[in-house]
């Protein structure tokens, strides 16, 4: 190969590019382009360095901790309102619990004063019957006296006129005991 | 090459085959000799490596933002993965080599898809730059051993676990093999970066065949624009890979420098 | 003449060279199928290995890349 381009490679730039601008062989083995590579890159890779090192790490590092640090803040946030939450649910419950006792006790209370003018006031009805009740047993006795009273001296009276009639004569005397014994039985 | 594109009449008479002409080092500013410290295609591709790496990593976190957004999750995406590589990887003695590691990592995968840009130039395809790569990553490996360990780094190739009639033998192979690693850890950045980019070219190449003749033309043309697409896929893939290959290697090595008793 | 047999030995190399890339979609395939094989029969434990996977791919994949890059080197460079 590099004999046929020989011709040519006499007027070129470089012993690596022919006159037409094409490589002559593999321009990776052209030594004379090493230095220029080397020194290049060597510039390219300390300048990387210090962006990297001085910039760029560091500030992704910083943002990476600040993350991680709100990350972990949130949780511990997080996990305080949890807590907080948890407690007023307790509070909430046991406000629940002692409202439920006092109206509990309201209601009971409430329930043995009405038991109580309930009671008080049966007692009073209790009292008002049974007094009605002996007063009217007294009417009742009175009038059963009166009414026995006349029985009685509808029964004289008929017994002397029923003893009249048969032609005897009424001994008031035994007439009244005859009649008292009989009403007795 | 050259002669390809001069005498390649059975190819047709248009059809011009240059896979290696995207890696030319050409100076930015005239037409004078490349010397070591003009301003080239490497620096123009370099500096925008360094501006990405900026736009990226400094520009894209200044908001610090708790909430980030979307340029500030790639940057930490970034930094966790390689963090977490040279945890796991190196063990947490190796954390203080962080920020040398990151500068490996950006580096190599920033160059690797701004190389993959249509005429870009790929820094990382050219020998003598992975070379210069590998080397620091030997060179650092080794001192740090030393450094470390003194005389017990040695004992990295003198393999306690195998029994003692093999132990030269191994240590003779494990030798080798820790010489070899740098050129097995250039080669393979610059050697993936190549191929995949001069494949992409001689396909390219086979593109325009239809302006030639009609017949063939209907076949290939399509036929390449489907690989171009196809290997262009691959090749995103592989500029990711070889980039993470290249670091968790390094981080591998300086285990071993680290911790020297397997 | 000369020439054109040292062009066409170098040729006839590149092509021979390429071969090897084979062997190394062949050893690709390998890890790959054996780390899949394992990690469907212990998925738990696959998550922690995809690095060991990557770094045994780019083991084999570089010896792929080193015919490439002989074959590179036969018809550019000699």
């Amino acid at each position: 190969m590099a004999t046929e381009t020989h011709d040519t490679a006499n007027q070129a730039a470089s012993a690596c590019v022919d006159s037409y601008g094409g490589a002559i062989g593999m321009p990776q083995l052209c030594g004379e382009w090493f230095g220029n590579q080397i020194f290049w890159l060597l510039v390219a890779l300390v300048v990387i360095f210090f962006i990297l090192s001085r910039v760029a790490l560091p500030r992704i590092a910083s943002i990476l901790a600040e993350r991680q640090g709100s990350i972990t803040n949130d949780l511990a946030a997080a996990e305080d309102l949890k807590a907080k939450a948890v407690e007023a649910e307790e509070a909430y419950n046991k406000a629940l619990a002692d409202a439920r006792a006092e109206a509990q006790n309201i209601v009971a209370q409430a329930k043995a004063e009405i038991q109580g003018d309930l009671n008080d006031a049966i007692a009073k009805a209790d009292a008002e019957i049974a007094a009605k009740s002996a007063e009217s047993e007294k009417a009742i006795a009175e009038i059963r006296a009166s009414a026995l009273d006349n029985v009685k001296t509808v029964a004289k009276d008929t017994a002397k006129e029923i003893v009249a009639a048969m032609g005897g004569k009424a001994d008031a005397k035994t007439v009244t005991a005859a009649i008292n014994a009989r009403m007795k039985g | 090459m050259a002669t390809e594109s001069h005498d390649g009449a059975e190819k047709g008479a248009e059809l011009v085959f240059h896979p290696m002409d995207q890696f030319i080092v050409k100076p930015l500013f005239g037409d004078g000799a490349v010397g070591m410290f003009t301003v080239t295609n490497v620096t123009l591709w370099m500096a925008l490596t360094i501006v990405c790496i900026i736009a990226l990593l400094v520009l894209g976190t200044s908001g610090r933002s708790v909430v980030p957004s979307r340029i500030q999750s790639i940057a930490e995406l970034c930094y966790g993965f390689i963090r977490k590589m040279v945890e796991d990887v190196a063990s947490k003695e190796a954390l203080p080599y962080f920020p040398y590691i990151m500068t490996l990592f950006i580096f190599i995968v920033f160059s690797n898809f701004l190389g993959l840009l249509p005429g870009a130039f790929t820094t990382t395809s050219h020998i003598a730059v992975t070379a210069v790569l590998a080397m620091m990553v030997f060179l650092t490996v080794t001192i740090l051993g030393f450094v470390k360990n003194g005389m017990g780094f040695l004992s990295l190739f003198w393999i306690s676990a195998a029994p003692l009639p093999l132990r030269p033998i191994l240590a003779l192979i494990e030798i080798i093999s820790y010489f070899v690693r740098p050129v097995s850890h250039s080669i393979r950045l610059a050697g993936n970066m190549m191929a995949g980019h001069a494949v992409i070219k001689v396909f390219a190449a086979f593109a325009p065949m239809v302006l030639i003749s009609t017949g063939i033309g209907l076949v290939v043309t399509p036929l390449s624009i489907l690989a171009i697409t196809a290997i262009y896929a691959l090749e995103v893939l592989v500029a990711f890979i070889q980039a993470y290959v290249f670091t968790i290697l390094t981080c591998v090595y300086l285990k071993d420098a680290l911790h020297p008793h397997h | 003449m000369e020439g054109d047999v040292v062009q066409m030995g170098a040729y006839i190399g590149a092509g021979l060279a390429c071969t090897g890339m084979g062997g190394a979609a062949v050893g690709v395939g390998h890890v790959v199928g054996n780390f899949l094989s394992g990690a469907l029969r212990n998925p738990s434990a696959a998550g922690g290995q995809t690095a060991t996977m990557f770094i045994g791919i780019a083991f084999s994949e570089a010896l792929g890349i080193f015919s490439f890059l002989v074959a590179l080197l036969l018809m550019f460079a000699v």
